[in-house]
Formats: structure tokens, C-alpha cells, sequence
């Protein structure tokens, strides 16, 4: 059967089907379209893995600061509260919260970066999965597998709604994120194809409606919060899959009403930095101070 | 549209249309020429002109003018890297009536004097359109192999660009063709194509009649 990402029933159909997983479903699918072999494939996710890797460690040095100043050692903070023990997050939450803050602040250092699905919403993906990594029993294989998983989700969001900011706000980029991490994270715990696409339901749900008012127009202010946010979101909409809550409202339709709510948006809180937390006094201040005044 | 769209491409922040974009209109000059330049002038417009440092953009555009590509993490010391890599550059503020808000403009010169001037927006997600180059309007994406042809068009001209490509058993994707609004006569062809491609093909666009110049770009996303 032809998979053309056209819905998450579709693909987890076709995984029922076939009695194996989506990102098996995905990497096939993929190999086929792009005339490649699968192990070629893997080997490129599994860099890309690598890549999210190094993007946390390079984001937890002390003392990380980007140009702006906007963003600063939130990441280190957020971990030595952690490994104090006093953290109301506990372990695993927590290190998926500073984790993606070291993702974003590696980005906003200019390091190197997975788009997952894009720069503003990168440290999702990789700080979940490391957490998986140092608690459970959790291996590489399994995560790359993980990356095909997200993926191919990603693919229909981008398809039926949007990944842009810039189109449909921060629900199109970390509410899809957090959508992706959630289905892949079920899949990696051990979790059927159709407890994937109640994750990613429930995750778009929980952050529909977020708008995209970058502070200056920078990848930093409220990107960093909201990243270590949805991180948050993914993990417990991926335990509200696995519990065996279902979304009520089906995952196609919740990922076109996402899109939906993203056309509804006034374009000052896409990504223009004119509405929003972009348009508080104190944002214009730190505007003036960076830009110059405008006009 | 693939899942290494998705998830990837592996780049340098902190924003693709800031950064990775800018690095891309940087790199199109630097291929144009086929070399670093030595003097390279930049000029933002738009949301570029007001936020270009705080995005690194400018670090960003000068790392495609050295030939980084958006992954390589030397684009943090460009500026430092460029005089040692015998490119002066400038940047500067522009403003062009209903233009991109993510437009660059570069004007660039190599050791031999030879001259370019590019018009660049970056569209976002990393993807860029070549709108102008050499003073003629174009559009141009990179997504895929490309021959851009500048010679004084005639009856004929066509043909023989596609002769070139049939004779080397080159099949043609796309072909699209502009005209120059200043110099008369003047036309720019742009072919492009999925399948390999490389220098000698624009070496053998030299050999037409009337030709100004012919370029060979391989596609860059």
C-alpha cells in the first residue's frame, strides 16, 4: 500500500495491516520515494540524532550566553535545581525541561541544531529523547526509530495544517514538536500505532492556539520557555496515550483545526513580532536597546 | 517534501530564514563567482535591516561569501575568518520598495576584477529565491540542478541552450526564460534538472553564439 502522508489514519492502518510500527511504515515509505536503501537512510537519521546530542551538551555549559543577551544559563539553572532534588519535575520531567532550554540556547548561541521540525521549536524532540535515554530502558536504535516515528507525523502536519510559525504561530511549531515527540515516545515505550496518534492529539490539543510573538523578532524570548513547556506537554501526552486515554476528537481533525486556528490568527502574533509579548513595553525597550529605535 | 524536511536539515542558529537563509543568498555570489570574493558590499532590507546582528545574519551572509554551508559551525568567526581569506566586506542598510522583508542584496567582485550583483530573499525554513542577478530579474530556488545561461537572445537561442542538453543526454525539468528590462536584447535562460550536472556544462554553453556569461549551479538545499 502507497503511503502519501496524507493522514495519520493512513498511517496507522497501514501499520496494523502490516502488524509492525510507523516508523517502520515511514522508513520504508521513505526509502521507496527517495530511491535510496533503508540502511542509507538510517545512517543519516542516526546522524541527525547525533547532532541533537551534542546540541544539549554544547547548551548546558555554565555561563551560556547568546548575542542578544536574551538568553542566559537558563538551561544550567533549571539542571542544578534538578540534581538538587528539590525539583517538583522529578528526574526524567526535568531533565526533559533543561534539555530542551539547551537546545535553544545552543541555537540562540549560533551551535549547530536539528530543525525538528524547525529551529524555533528544536529543542523538543532531542530533550525528550535523552531523557528516555538516561532513565529507561532506552537505546539509540530504538530512538532513531523514534525519529522515523515523529517524522512521518511531522510530514502529515505539514501537509494538513502547517509547521511555520509564521503561518499558523507557535502552535504550528512547538505544538507540532511536542505532537511528534509524544507519537514517537509512545512507540519507543512499546505503545500500538493508534495510541501514537492519540499522543499526538492529545499534545496538538494542549497547545492549540499558541501564538508566535518572538520578543525583538529573536529566537529566544518566549522560544526558550516554550520549547522546555512543550517538552513537558509531549511527555505527559504521550503517558495519557499509554494510560489508554483516548482524544476525543480524532488526530486528523485535531491537526486541521490546528491549521484552522493558525488561519484564524491576526498575523501580528505570527511571527512578526508586532503583537503579543513582542508588543509589551518592555519588549520595545529591549528592541530599542539591540535595534535602535524604529522609525 | 521529505522526512529529512522534517527532521533536519542539521544547521547553525538561531533562525532558519535569518540565518540559514542569508547564508544560502552569501553562498549563491560566492558560486556565481566560483570563488571567495575580495570585496563583497551587503545590504539588508526590510526585517534584515533592523535585525541582522541580533540573528547573525551578517555573520551568516559573509560564511556563504567564504563557501560554508549552513551546518558548518565556522559561521560564528566569519567576520574573523573573512580578511584572512582576502574578502572586504561592508554591510549596509537598504530600503526597496515592495521588496521581501527578507531581502539581501550583494554586490560582489573577485581578484580578476569580474563583477556580480545578486538579489536574494529568503522565503524561510532555510529556502531562498534568487530574484536578480546580474541586474536581470530572474527566480531561481536551487532545489535543483541548474544552468543559468546570459547572452542577447535571437531566433534560435533557445534551441541551441537545449541542444546542449540533449546532445549530453540531459534531461530538462525546467526552463524558464527572462528578459532584460535595461539592456536590450539581453535575456537570461535558466534550465534546471534532477539529473547530475557539473561545470562542463556551462563550458559548453560558452560555445554559443552571442553568449555573456553562463553559470553552473548545483542545487544548495
Amino acid at each position: 500500500m502507497k503511503i502519501d502522508f496524507s493522514s495519520v489514519e493512513q498511517i496507522i492502518m497501514a501499520a496494523k495491516a502490516q502488524n509492525t510500527t510507523i516508523s517502520d511504515i515511514t522508513l520504508r515509505q521513505s526509502a521507496h520515494d527517495m530511491k535510496v536503501d533503508k540502511k542509507e537512510i538510517f545512517e543519516k537519521m542516526a546522524h541527525n540524532l547525533e547532532v541533537m546530542k551534542s546540541s544539549i551538551e554544547e547548551g548546558l555549559a555554565p555561563n551560556i550566553r547568546s548575542l542578544s543577551g536574551l538568553t542566559n544559563n537558563e538551561a544550567h539553572l533549571f539542571k542544578k535545581h534538578v540534581e538538587s532534588g528539590k525539583s517538583l519535575s522529578g528526574k526524567l520531567l526535568g531533565e526533559a525541561v533543561y534539555g530542551s532550554m539547551a537546545v535553544m540556547s545552543t541555537n540562540a548561541c549560533m551551535g549547530r541544531i536539528v530543525a525538528s521540525p524547525t529551529a524555533g521549536s528544536s529543542g523538543i524532540i532531542p530533550s525528550c529523547f535523552m531523557a528516555l535515554l538516561s532513565n529507561l530502558d532506552v537505546d539509540d536504535d530504538k530512538l532513531v526509530r523514534g525519529l522515523f516515528n515523529a517524522s512521518g507525523i511531522g510530514m502529515v502536519i505539514a501537509r494538513n495544517a502547517s509547521i511555520s510559525g509564521a503561518v499558523g504561530g507557535c502552535q504550528a511549531e512547538c505544538g507540532s514538536a511536542a505532537a511528534m515527540t509524544a507519537s514517537a515516545m509512545v512507540e519507543i515505550m512499546g505503545g500500538t500505532p493508534e495510541m501514537c496518534g492519540h499522543a499526538v492529539a492529545h499534545a496538538l490539543k494542549s497547545l492549540m492556539g499558541l501564538v508566535c510573538d518572538p520578543v525583538a523578532g529573536l529566537v529566544e524570548e518566549p522560544c526558550v520557555t516554550r520549547n522546555a513547556a512543550s517538552s513537558a506537554i509531549a511527555i505527559i501526552s504521550a503517558d495519557m496515550a499509554l494510560a489508554g486515554i483516548k482524544s476525543v476528537i480524532p488526530v486528523d481533525e485535531v491537526i486541521v483545526a490546528m491549521g484552522e486556528v493558525g488561519k484564524a490568527l491576526p498575523s501580528s502574533l505570527r511571527e512578526t513580532a508586532e503583537g503579543g509579548l513582542a508588543d509589551t513595553p518592555t519588549a520595545r525597550r529591549i528592541e530599542g536597546e539591540l535595534f535602535g529605535r524604529k522609525g | 517534501m521529505n522526512i529529512f524536511d522534517i527532521i533536519g536539515p542539521v544547521m547553525v542558529g538561531p533562525s532558519s530564514s535569518h540565518t540559514a537563509g542569508a547564508l544560502q543568498i552569501g553562498y549563491l555570489a560566492h558560486l556565481v563567482l566560483k570563488q571567495v570574493p575580495v570585496k563583497a558590499v551587503v545590504k539588508f532590507h526590510g526585517s534584515f535591516a533592523q535585525t541582522y546582528r541580533g540573528h547573525g545574519s551578517d555573520k551568516a551572509v559573509v560564511g556563504g561569501l567564504l563557501g560554508y554551508r549552513p551546518d558548518d559551525v565556522r559561521i560564528r568567526t566569519s567576520l574573523i575568518d573573512a580578511p584572512k581569506s582576502g574578502l572586504d566586506y561592508i554591510f549596509e542598510t537598504i530600503e526597496i520598495p515592495n521588496a521581501h522583508p527578507n531581502t539581501i542584496v550583494i554586490e560582489a567582485e573577485d581578484a580578476k576584477g569580474l563583477k556580480t550583483s545578486i538579489v536574494g530573499e529568503s522565503i524561510g525554513g532555510g529556502n531562498i529565491i534568487l530574484k536578480s542577478l546580474d541586474g536581470i530579474d530572474i527566480e531561481y530556488t536551487g532545489d535543483l540542478n541548474t544552468l543559468i545561461v546570459e547572452k542577447y537572445d535571437y531566433m534560435g537561442a533557445v534551441s541551441e541552450i537545449a541542444g546542449i542538453f540533449m546532445a549530453q543526454g540531459i534531461n530538462i525539468e525546467r526552463m524558464r526564460f527572462f528578459q532584460s528590462k535595461g539592456d536590450q536584447g539581453k535575456a537570461i535562460t535558466i534550465v534546471e534538472t534532477s539529473d547530475a550536472l557539473n561545470e562542463d556544462i556551462a563550458k559548453s554553453a560558452q560555445s554559443l553564439n552571442k553568449i555573456i556569461t553562463s553559470i553552473y549551479l548545483p542545487r544548495i538545499i
